[in-house]
């Protein structure tokens, strides 16, 4: 039924660009119903597997790679399907509404559903190589909906960034993969965790799994592609920032992080990521006056938070984690939903342009959403956020790290209080007098019911938990008991009495509010960062710049459009390589004769000095008669060694072909000496004896190597009563391996077309030509 | 299999290479006809010793004393190949004395371009078009 899931998701996402010519932006709803299959089919399972019992389905697909889709829903799991498929449904709604009528939406929701299956299929697959595949397929589609307004550069350059930061990731991912799957001896992701490997070697694969993983939740210093990746429709970004893509790494480490966090490189590297993320990301926001991108930075310093939480690999933490996963999809989605709303009606997401837009009276349902969801971000107390919160702080008052626990917990109140002032900073733009002087917006038309709808669902749920966070306490226990067996179930509440969490979160109130009160002397404070700081934007490009450079300097030492370069560098592999393993790994067999007979010793001679002949004379019709002696004095050889139907063809042919040169030489001047050389002769010398050398070896070799009868003794005693023919070259020719002549007849047939098109081609030019120039 | 045959296939080989190593089109042809030879030299000499032609008489011929058949016939194959190769190379070369009168085999330019300017990348004035937006967004406050 898991594989079923991800399937309709893949088929819908094959059939929508064809209904959706038809359909328009009804498709969205359509594919909708992927999402919402899945939303039903979890609640079905809810009971059985918060008690502890995983759905699991398995495929095998390439069982010698160790390679089967290998599906599984444990209570983390499906906390996950909960996000990416119950956010899904809301998204698709409100993609329906955010959309006008366009004639490529089908595209658009078939890539939509194909992401969210990739999503879906990431969360549940307990193979890393499975695992890995769906990881590169969220990569790929994001690409693809990122640079969904593929006019516009900024879009492609977004997507591209996207795609090649996530994308290098996911190699190194893979190659880490690869390490603890040979370490551990599975690739199945359960066995691997349940009994970690340990070494050099596996922390060496951690570093790169780790490199995945934060690449993908846009880490300080890969955060730069998702502030850029807003580039993509407001329906995208919702999704993309609060339950997909940027979770998949936050997913990756929580998984991991139990079983991994003792080990050397697991905390220093997670933890110092996660905690710079959310403090840079949260300074950044309180710079921006763009509503999405201020949400952006938003996300990637509430990205950080997760991140320090379930990468910890503490009971508590990852418990306060789970929680935290949960609400920051309900009050993110939303926030960008609200977002995609004000952008969409009054055609600006400045806030400096709108006055006092929040305030105007068919306004306030929107607003009070807006409010609810970022005070459940600043985490406001009866809100969902402040449930987060407080869990958060009173795992880490508790630590367990050692000495670093002062530091992670300090680090996270300093990012909570700044995340309470970039939520404030939300609010008051919207309700503010504008501060551009012109293109201000006072009015705009309030969105329809339908438009609201899905931010209003996900405000609701965040009062709900807010209010009575108890709902929850089995299905927390059960996710984070499913990451990491000591975890001890919980009771989530409200009022956790006075303790160190409560004086902690009145202090990030308060200084948040402080920040909100003064945040016109905050965003002004940031302008004194000094400019030379490295910025991960101008990073980006230096790296692109020196990657394109790199590939010219290689395009212009490779390829470079010289002939003889070209077959030179094959030459030199020749050499190099087969040659190389030639000298080194067979020992010359015992000299064979010099000749089987005075006549094959006389020949043998006398087509070598023809051969150099050819290559020695200047006259072109001289070298031609030296290479047609070659031939003949091969055809000799032949017979000589019992060949006779070689011999005659050989003749025939050779004859063929001096008539072919001479027809073509007597156009071209007679003498061949001015050619330039581009190679200095030297090196030309060398190659031509080390090549002869190299063939003459071989040919000693090859023909001493032979350890099994040849194949045609059996042709010799099946030619005639199988072949009906006496001569056993020909039956084998045109019998037992007929398929080879055929394949020479076509080659003789191409050849032909070829030489007639460029024969007539060169004709009809001379015609074109001016009187008196042809010859 | 003699020493004899084996320096002759080498021979062929050099005369062939060297001949290849410049940028005459004829020349190079007749370079490619030497390392045809050459091949079909090796490709014999892997059969074994020489021996009586593989012809069905009255009784089935003795393996011992017979040539083996099978890399005649891939000899064979290649031999009018070649032809084929040549033939084609020769109008070619045909085509290019109509063109240019002449048979050299010049550099492409395109690649001597793309050595010397670099290849204009679309990716990279995505990029700085988009940073340029980015930059004049944040002149605007």
């Amino acid at each position: 039924m898991l594989l079923a899931l991800i399937l309709l998701h893949m088929l819908l996402a094959a059939v929508a660009p064809f209904v959706g010519r038809r359909w328009g932006r009804a498709t969205l709803l359509f594919c909708g119903i992927a999402p919402l299959a899945t939303v039903v089919w979890a609640a079905t399972r809810m009971e059985g597997v918060v008690g502890g019992a995983a759905e699991t389905s398995s495929l095998p697909w390439i069982p010698d790679l160790g390679l089967s889709i290998d599906l599984r829903m444990d209570a983390f799991a499906l906390l996950m399907v909960a996000l990416v498929a119950g956010i899904g449904v809301l998204v698709f709604v409100y993609a329906y509404a955010y959309f006008g009528d366009r004639t490529d939406l089908g595209k658009f929701a078939g890539t939509l559903v194909a992401f969210a299956g990739a999503m879906l299929g990431l969360v549940l697959a307990d193979n890393l190589l499975a695992l890995y595949l769906f990881w590169e397929l969220t990569s790929v589609t994001s690409y693809l909906l990122i640079g969904f307004e593929d006019r516009k550069p900024a879009a492609r350059a977004a997507a591209l960034q996207a795609l090649f930061i996530t994308g290098v990731g996911g190699l190194a991912m893979l190659g880490g993969f690869v390490i603890l799957g040979g370490q551990a001896g599975t690739f199945q992701m359960s066995a691997l965790l349940s009994d970690p490997p340990a070494g050099t070697l596996t922390n060496f694969a951690l570093v790169l799994v780790l490199l995945g993983a934060l690449t993908k939740s846009a880490q300080v210093p890969f955060h730069s592609w998702l502030p850029g990746a807003m580039a993509a429709p407001t329906p995208v970004s919702a999704y993309l920032h609060s339950a997909t893509m940027v979770k998949a790494g936050v997913y990756l480490i929580a998984r991991f992080a139990p079983a991994f966090a003792e080990a050397p490189v697991w905390r220093p590297v997670a933890i110092t990521a996660g905690l710079a993320t959310m403090l840079i990301g949260g300074l950044r926001a309180m710079r921006q006056h763009d509503l999405k991108l201020l949400l952006a930075h938003g996300t990637t310093s509430q990205l950080g938070f997760l991140i320090v939480l379930l990468g910890l690999g503490l009971p508590e933490a990852t418990m306060a984690g789970c929680v935290m996963l949960l609400a920051h999809g309900f009050f993110k989605a939303s926030l960008f939903m609200v977002v995609g709303i004000v952008d969409h009606q009054a055609h600006t997401r400045d806030f400096r342009r709108l006055d006092r837009l929040g305030m105007s009276s068919p306004w306030r349902p929107t607003m009070a959403v807006t409010a609810v969801a970022a005070a459940s971000m600043a985490g406001v107390p009866l809100l969902f956020g402040f449930i987060a919160k407080e869990s958060a702080y009173e795992a880490l008052v508790h630590g367990g790290t050692g000495g670093a626990d002062r530091w992670i917990l300090a680090g996270v109140v300093v990012g909570s209080m700044l995340t309470f002032a970039y939520s404030g900073r939300l609010i008051r733009g919207l309700v503010s007098p504008a501060s551009a002087r012109e293109d201000t917006v006072s009015a705009a038309p309030a969105p329809k019911r339908l438009f609201l709808g899905p931010a209003v669902v996900l405000a609701a749920i965040s009062i709900l938990l807010g209010v009575l966070p108890g709902l929850l306490s089995d299905f927390v226990s059960a996710a984070a008991g499913s990451l990491d067996p000591s975890a001890e179930p919980v009771h989530l509440a409200l009022w956790h009495g006075f303790g160190t969490a409560l004086w902690l979160s009145v202090a990030t109130l308060a200084v948040g509010g402080l920040l909100v009160v003064g945040w016109k002397r905050v965003e002004a404070g940031q302008s004194l960062t000094p400019s030379w700081l490295p910025s991960a934007d101008a990073g980006y490009l230096d790296v692109l710049k020196g990657i394109n450079r790199l590939a010219d300097r290689t395009v212009a030492v490779f390829q470079s459009g010289s002939l003889p370069a070209y077959i030179g560098t094959i030459l030199f592999t020749l050499m190099a390589l087969p040659g190389y393993i030639l000298v080194r790994d067979t020992e010359l067999p015992e000299l064979p004769p010099v000749a089987s007979s005075a006549t094959q010793l006389v020949v043998a001679v006398l087509v070598f000095g023809a051969a150099v002949g050819a290559a020695r004379v200047t006259q072109r019709i001289h070298a031609v008669l030296f290479l047609g002696a070659v031939g003949y004095g091969m055809a000799l050889l032949f017979v000589l060694h019992g060949a006779p139907d070689l011999a005659l063809t050989q003749v025939l042919i050779e004859t063929l072909s001096v008539a072919i040169f001479v027809l073509v030489l007597r156009r071209l001047p007679a003498s061949a000496a001015r050619s330039p050389w581009r190679l200095g002769q030297l090196v030309r010398g060398a190659f031509a004896v080390g090549t002869g050398l190299f063939v003459t070896v071989f040919a000693l070799v090859a023909s001493a190597a032979r350890t099994e009868d040849p194949i045609s003794t059996g042709f010799l005693e099946r030619a005639l009563p199988e072949g009906g023919g006496r001569n056993v070259v020909n039956v084998i020719l045109v019998d037992f391996r007929g398929i080879d002549t055929v394949g020479e007849i076509t080659v003789l047939a191409v050849a032909a077309v070829g030489i007639v098109s460029l024969a007539r081609a060169a004709r009809d030019a001379i015609v074109g030509r001016p009187e008196g120039e042809d010859s | 299999m003699t020493l004899a045959l084996a320096l002759l296939a080498g021979g062929l080989f050099s005369a062939g290479t060297w001949l290849l190593l410049q940028r005459r089109l004829t020349q190079i042809i007749i370079g490619l006809g030497l390392l045809g030879h050459g091949a079909n030299l090796v490709l014999l000499l892997a059969g074994g010793s020489p021996g009586a032609p593989p012809l069905v008489g009255e009784a089935t011929p003795d393996p011992a004393v017979t040539a083996d058949p099978l890399p005649q016939a891939l000899a064979l194959t290649a031999i009018v190949i070649t032809f084929g190769i040549t033939a084609f190379l020769l109008s070619l070369a045909y085509r290019s004395w109509v063109l240019t009168r002449d048979d050299e085999v010049e550099d492409d330019l395109e690649d001597r371009y793309i050595a010397r300017r670099g290849y204009r990348d679309d990716e990279l004035s995505d990029e700085q078009a988009a940073q340029l937006e980015r930059e004049r967004e944040e002149a605007g406050q």
